[in-house]
């Protein structure tokens, strides 16, 4: 198929779709209004169900609904209203449903403001609901990587039954790239055997998330952690840039691996031997791309004061190699920016 | 070239065409030659990537640019400005960057009763690899929909067909193809083809159509 032009939360809606998402219930927000009407427009083509929810709140717990029947479903949404999700994405979770969540970040804290940002990495890959709980949180660096990444966020959701978080921001969101579609699924994917679909002369399927007794409720938690230590083990994804012959590495994950691939180009012109660790996960963080131990230090940076950064340090298995510089509240980073913190970092170390 | 056109150049097209490009590309061809150049930023239907981010690099070229009445980019309040002084002021051109589609010319209410279409341009930038102008049927849609909306009558074309750094000879040659049997169909004549000198490292064919007008990245920073 011949690349056509979109724009991020528009490709996204389109990769859904071919990816056999039939349910979207949401709320508009900038940076990310355009998902929703993009499929507002395309789902009935394609006899998919569209519903601008009275809420957020509301719109998660439709997702909980679709997918508890055993449907694709996605939900998007902007940084202060998936905040106002997390309690739904906790129950789903929970219930062991899959679902896929769109959060195309913007400045924070509260309502912020509507340029792009990476400060929701504590909400989403730490849990921003309660309960000892992960959702399997994906980093895309362009348009095209946001499809290929929406497509597989529904096969993982249903391999591994939990929610998955496309962690994107307002730049990508809004960002015009050439991109194709092209979705054939990597992975064994398992019978939904448990969907709620009418009972019929069949077998009887509960979906619960009140449990009425603790030693359940652990068992349960046992179980979900079993389920995490598998993702941790086989779903680690990264980019490395320039890291054949690196001293210093950046760690940098999003738009802010665009910029400071930037920043490295201009580096390396200069002699400095850097280069990226791009994570493409950020739950399971991939702790295995920290192995080298010729790297001085890991220069984190992110469109935030840092979030990522003890997520390195535990993965470097170093405090001291760690250093900092960000941006925050919708200030997009700068090349200049970057070069000019790495040289204060690295001095004349060439 | 940019000299001859009317005094008043609105730019309209489908969302995401590329119209801020070309406009501010546009603008910038204009100071080089004209006293005095106002662009007016009347997009108020998107938020990110407006010519107004570019206002100061555009004031230094000497182009006045107007743009909402709030300061503050983390506003998505569709304000505008005093947008209607440059339509009486005969001495300036006038470049109107609209948003897209037909939800975009809204706008266009303000100025419209005071508009001399005897001065005003209504260039349709179209960009043959969005999904909904890809066919010259979905640009003569498209064109309907935005004249309905805006009540002006597109008066020319412009192929904005790219894929951004991805865009090749044969791409805009395609664009030019599907674009020339639109203006055949509608009879609206196409302006202008653009091309991106830094993007484009092959010689473009014979015959496209319009003036050629090459373009430099303004909107799109070097690591997008």
């Amino acid at each position: 198929m011949a690349k056509v032009l979109m724009k991020g939360n528009e490709a996204i809606g389109k990769a859904a779709i071919e990816a056999g998402c039939r349910f979207f219930f949401g709320y508009p927000i900038t940076p990310q209004s355009e998902l929703p009407e993009y499929l507002s427009e395309e789902l009935p083509k394609v006899g998919g169900t569209f519903v601008q929810a009275e809420s957020e709140v509301a719109a998660i717990n439709m997702v909980y609904g679709a997918a508890a029947a055993g449907a694709r479903v996605l939900t998007s949404s902007s940084s202060p209203g998936i905040a106002l999700k997390q309690e739904g994405i906790g129950y789903i979770t929970n219930a062991d449903l899959p679902a896929v969540v769109v959060n195309m970040m913007r400045g924070g804290p509260g309502l912020g403001t509507i340029q792009p940002g990476q400060a929701d990495y504590h909400m989403c890959v730490k849990g921003g609901s309660n309960g000892d709980y992960h959702n399997i949180v994906l980093a895309p660096s362009s348009v095209q990587e946001a499809v290929d990444m929406v497509m597989d966020a529904f096969d993982l959701a249903d391999c591994y039954r939990t929610p998955v978080i496309i962690l994107s921001d307002g730049l990508i969101g809004q960002m015009m790239e050439p991109v194709q579609f092209h979705y054939e699924s990597k992975r064994q994917l398992p019978a939904k055997d448990w969907a709620l679909t009418g009972k019929g002369n069949g077998e009887k399927h509960m979906i619960v998330n009140l449990n009425m007794d603790a030693e359940d409720c652990e068992n349960h938690n046992i179980e979900l952690q079993k389920k995490y230590a598998i993702i941790e083990q086989k779903e680690q994804a990264w980019e490395e840039y320039c890291m054949d012959d690196a001293e210093y590495a950046f760690v940098s994950y999003g738009t802010s691996a665009r910029i400071t691939k930037s920043a490295i180009d201009t580096l390396r012109k200069e002699g400095y031997k850097v280069g990226l660790i791009r994570p493409k996960t950020l739950y399971p963080f991939p702790k295995d791309a920290f192995t080298r131990k010729e790297i001085k230090k890991y220069i984190d940076i992110e469109m935030s004061m840092g979030q990522m950064v003890d997520d390195v340090k535990l993965a470097c298995n170093d405090v001291n190699k760690v250093v900092f510089y960000g941006r925050t509240g919708g200030i997009i980073l700068t090349p200049e920016e970057v070069v000019e913190f790495a040289k204060s970092v690295i001095g004349g170390d060439k | 070239m940019v000299q001859n056109d009317r005094r008043i150049t609105i730019i309209t097209g489908h969302y995401g065409s590329g119209k801020t490009e070309f406009a501010v590309n546009y603008s910038v061809k204009l100071s080089q030659i004209s006293p005095k150049v106002t662009l007016g930023d009347l997009d108020i239907v998107n938020v990110y990537f407006r010519s107004r981010e570019r206002k100061a690099q555009l004031q230094e070229m000497g182009i006045h640019v107007i743009s909402s009445s709030i300061e503050g980019d983390s506003v998505d309040i569709p304000a505008v400005a005093a947008i209607t002084s440059p339509v009486r002021d005969k001495s300036t051109r006038y470049i109107v960057d609209l948003g897209g589609n037909d939800t975009g010319t809204m706008v266009l209410g303000r100025i419209k009763p005071l508009l001399d279409l005897s001065e005003t341009d209504f260039f349709m930038v179209v960009n043959t690899n969005r999904p909904n102008t890809s066919s010259p049927e979905g640009i003569i849609k498209e064109m309907k929909s935005i004249e309905g909306a805006s009540g002006l009558k597109v008066t020319g074309f412009v192929n904005n067909t790219n894929l951004i750094r991805e865009t090749t000879a044969e791409n805009i040659a395609m664009g030019d193809k599907i674009l020339k049997e639109a203006s055949r169909l509608s009879g609206v004549p196409i302006k202008y083809t653009t091309y991106v000198e830094e993007v484009l490292h092959e010689p473009l064919p014979e015959g496209l159509s319009g003036e050629l007008f090459p373009m430099k990245f303004y909107m799109r920073k070097d690591w997008m």
